[in-house]
C-alpha cells in the first residue's frame, strides 16, 4: 500500500511540474491566438474583445490556476478554435495512437526477443556479427525514411497495404489493422534494434553464470535453458527500455502519424501547438504525462514479477 | 591403464587447451586417472591448477573455444563419452553425473523456486509427473537435512542461508540418482562452521547411495578421512597421486609437502607462521621446459629446469609422483 501511495504522490508531482512548464512555454510562443480567431479584417477592438473573452489578459499563474481548478472538476476545457471539448477530441484521437503503439511494440518485441536470444546464444559466431551490423544499420535510419521505403515497397509496388489513412474499427478488424501495419512497422523496425541489443548483452552475461552451467550439466536442452533459465533474469534492461519507448509512443509518433495521415494524439498535439490552442495542448500533455507515469508503474510491477528479489524490497518499503 | 568393470570413470591422457591472445593456454595437461564405483577421489591444488577445467572436460561442458587434443579418452560406465552424440551425452550428464559447484548462490537460478529447480531434471529425464517430482523433491530436501522441506519448496534461493543453499544444490545434483558426483570446491564459499556439515553430508549421501565422487578442493586438510585416493594437481598436471593415507604418511612431492604445511593445526604454538609457498604458479601459457614447480621449489636443481619429470610410480607401489628428487623419509612431515 505504501508502494502504491508513493507512486500516486509521484504522479501528482510529475503532472504539476509538466503542465506548469508547458503553460509557461506556450505563453512564450510568438502566436497571437486572438488575432488568429478574429481573422484578417478584424479591428483592434475585436481582438481585444476576444482576448478578454478568452481570459488571455490574466497573468500566467492566474490562467494556470483556473485551468487546474477545471481539472479538479474533471473539466479539460474547450478548444479555443472549434469550441469542441478537449476530452472529446482526445477521446477520438487516442484509440488510433494506442493501436499504433500496441502494434509497433508487438512487432518490436517479436523481432527483438528471438533474435536477441539466438545471437546471445551464438555470441561468438558469424551470425552474431551479421545481426549486429544489420541492427546497427537499421537503428541509424530514421523511422520516416524507413516509412517511405516501406510505402514504396508494400503499398506502391506490392499493393499489400494502403499507403495512408485510417479506417475505423467499425468497418472491420482486417481493414483497420491493414492500415496500421506499415506505420507500426516503420516504428518497430527502428525500435527493436535497441531492445535486441540490450537483451543480447544481458543474456550473454547471464549465460556465463554458474546456474546456466549447472542447467547444462543437468542435461537440459539448450532451448529450455535459454527460455526457462536465462531469459527471465536477462530481461531487466530491455524491460526498462521498452517502458521508455512505450511512454514516448503515448505522445504519438508525430512524424509517422503525419506521414501516414493517421489521426492520432501526435497530430492533434502538433496542430494545437502551432495554433497555440493551449487547452488542447494542456490536455494532450496531461495525457502523455499520465501515460508515462502509468507505463513506469507497470514496468515496476513487472520487475517484481520477473525477479522475486525485487518483490521483497518493494514490499519492505 | 585398462578399462575394467569396476571402474566407473576412466580418463586417459586428457589435455585441454584454450586459445588466448597470449598463446594457447594449456589448462589441463595429460591427465589420466580412474575411479571405481562408490569411491572418492580428491583433486587438490591451488587456484588455476586446472581442477575445475578438468571437471568441465569430464562433463563435456568446456567453453566453446577449448580444444581437446585427439589422444584423450574419457570412459564413463563402459561408454566412451567422446564418441557419443550430443543428445545421449546430455542424457548421461543429467541422469548419471551430478555436479555441485563452489558458490551456491550463483549455482541456483535466482528467479525459480528451489522446489521447481530440483524437480526439473526428474521431470525431464525420468518423465515423472509434477506431483511425483514434487514428492521426490521433498524427500531429497529431507535427505540433505533441510527442516520443513515441504515449506521450502516454494522458497527462492535468496531466502535461504548459504549452507541451506548448498544443501539445495546438493539435492539438485542428486535428483536423478547419479552414479558419479562431481563436487567442485563445495565448501569454499561457506562459513567454516558449515563446511564440515556439508562435507559430512556429502560423505553420508555417497555411502548411502553408493555414488562415486570427485571432490575438488584447494585445501589438503579437507581430504584426510574423506577421500580414498588423492591426486595433487599443479599447472594442469597431476604431480602426485596415491591412496590418501599413503599420501599423508609418505608424500614424495615438495609441492604436496608445501600444501600440507599450509594447513593450520590445533597443536601449533600461537602465531606460528603458516607455510606459504613463495612465488606464483606458472602462467599456463608460458612455454614449459622442465618441471613446472621448479621455479618455486627449494630443492630444484639444473635437471629440474631442463627436463620434465614423468608421473611414474616406484615398483610394487600404488603411489605415483613426478619428481626427480622426491622427499626422503626424514623430510616427510
Amino acid at each position: 500500500m505504501r508502494f502504491l501511495g508513493g507512486k500516486l504522490l509521484h504522479l501528482v508531482l510529475v503532472l504539476l511540474a509538466v503542465t506548469a512548464l508547458t503553460f509557461v512555454l506556450l505563453d512564450v510562443l510568438p502566436v497571437s491566438v486572438a488575432h488568429e480567431i478574429a481573422g484578417q479584417g478584424a479591428t483592434p477592438a475585436d481582438v481585444a474583445a476576444i482576448r478578454e473573452q478568452l481570459g488571455l489578459n490574466d497573468s500566467v499563474p492566474v490562467r494556470y490556476g483556473r485551468w487546474l481548478a477545471g481539472i479538479c472538476r474533471g473539466d479539460l476545457g474547450l478548444s479555443l478554435y472549434s469550441k469542441q471539448p478537449v476530452s472529446t477530441a482526445i477521446a477520438s484521437h487516442l484509440p488510433v495512437t494506442l493501436e499504433l503503439l500496441l502494434l509497433a511494440q508487438l512487432f518490436a518485441l517479436t523481432l527483438a526477443l528471438p533474435i536477441g536470444i539466438v545471437s546471445a546464444w551464438r555470441a561468438d559466431s558469424k551470425l552474431h556479427r551479421l545481426l549486429g551490423t544489420l541492427g546497427f544499420g537499421l537503428a541509424s535510419v530514421p523511422s520516416f525514411a524507413l516509412a517511405v521505403v516501406l510505402v514504396y515497397l508494400f503499398s506502391l509496388r506490392l499493393k499489400w497495404f494502403p499507403a495512408t489513412g485510417c479506417t475505423p474499427l467499425s468497418e472491420g478488424v482486417r481493414v483497420n489493422l491493414k492500415g496500421f501495419v506499415l506505420p507500426a512497422l516503420s516504428i518497430a523496425l527502428v525500435e527493436w534494434v535497441a531492445l535486441m541489443r540490450v537483451l543480447r548483452s544481458d543474456m550473454i552475461a547471464t549465460l556465463q553464470e554458474d546456474f546456466i552451467l549447472l542447467a547444462r550439466a543437468r542435461g537440459l536442452p539448450d532451448r529450455r535453458i535459454l527460455l526457462r533459465h536465462a531469459l527471465r533474469p536477462s530481461c531487466f534492461t530491455m524491460l526498462t527500455l521498452f517502458g521508455v519507448q512505450t511512454g514516448n509512443l503515448i505522445g504519438g509518433a508525430v512524424i509517422v502519424e503525419n506521414l501516414f495521415a493517421l489521426p492520432g494524439v501526435g497530430r492533434l498535439l502538433l496542430s494545437s501547438i502551432f495554433s497555440q490552442d493551449f487547452p488542447m495542448v494542456q490536455g494532450c500533455v496531461l495525457l502523455i504525462a499520465v501515460g508515462y507515469v502509468t507505463v513506469n508503474f507497470v514496468v515496476d510491477v513487472c520487475y517484481g514479477m520477473l525477479d522475486p528479489r525485487v518483490r521483497r524490497e518493494a514490499s519492505g518499503g | 591403464m585398462t578399462v575394467s568393470d569396476t571402474h566407473l570413470l576412466t580418463v586417459e591422457n586428457l589435455s585441454v587447451t584454450i586459445p588466448s591472445s597470449a598463446g594457447a593456454v594449456r589448462a589441463v595437461d595429460r591427465v589420466s586417472l580412474a575411479l571405481e564405483r562408490g569411491r572418492t577421489l580428491a583433486l587438490v591444488g591451488e587456484s588455476g591448477s586446472g581442477k575445475s577445467m578438468f571437471c568441465r572436460a569430464v562433463m563435456g561442458l568446456l567453453p566453446r573455444s577449448a580444444v581437446v587434443p585427439g589422444a584423450a579418452r574419457v570412459t564413463f560406465d563402459g561408454r566412451d563419452l567422446g564418441g557419443l552424440p550430443r543428445r545421449e551425452l546430455a542424457a548421461i550428464r543429467g541422469r548419471e553425473i551430478g555436479v555441485v559447484l563452489q558458490d551456491p548462490l550463483s549455482s541456483l537460478n535466482p528467479v525459480i523456486p528451489v522446489g521447481r529447480q530440483i524437480a526439473e531434471p526428474m521431470r525431464y529425464h525420468l518423465g515423472l509427473s509434477s506431483a511425483r517430482a514434487r514428492e521426490r523433491a521433498v524427500e531429497l530436501l529431507a535427505a540433505v537435512g533441510i527442516p520443513q522441506p515441504e515449506e521450502r519448496l516454494g522458497a527462492y534461493p535468496h531466502q535461504l542461508s548459504g549452507g541451506m543453499r548448498q544443501r539445495v544444490a546438493i539435492a539438485m545434483a542428486l535428483a536423478c540418482e547419479p552414479k558419479l558426483l562431481i563436487a567442485d570446491e563445495p565448501t569454499t564459499a561457506l562459513d567454516v562452521t558449515v563446511q564440515a556439515e556439508i562435507l559430512n553430508l556429502l560423505g553420508r549421501l555417497q555411502r548411502e547411495r553408493n555414488m562415486a565422487m570427485v571432490l575438488v578442493t584447494h585445501d589438503l586438510g579437507v581430504v584426510a578421512g574423506r577421500a580414498h585416493e588423492t591426486a595433487v594437481m599443479y599447472a594442469g598436471r597431476i604431480v602426485e597421486k596415491a591412496p590418501t593415507v599413503e599420501l599423508f604418511t609418505r608424500m614424495r612431492m615438495h609441492y604436496t609437502r608445501a600444501l600440507f604445511d599450509a594447513i593450520p593445526r590445533i597443536d601449533d604454538p600461537p602465531h606460528r607462521e603458516l607455510g606459504a609457498i613463495g612465488g606464483q604458479p606458472p602462467g599456463p601459457a608460458a612455454q614449459r621446459v622442465g618441471c613446472p614447480f621448479a621455479p618455486r621449489c627449494w630443492r630444484a636443481e639444473e635437471r629440474c629446469r631442463t627436463e620434465e619429470p614423468p608421473l611414474a610410480r616406484d615398483a610394487g607401489e600404488n603411489h605415483s609422483y613426478a619428481c626427480w628428487f622426491p622427499l626422503s623419509q626424514e623430510e616427510r612431515p
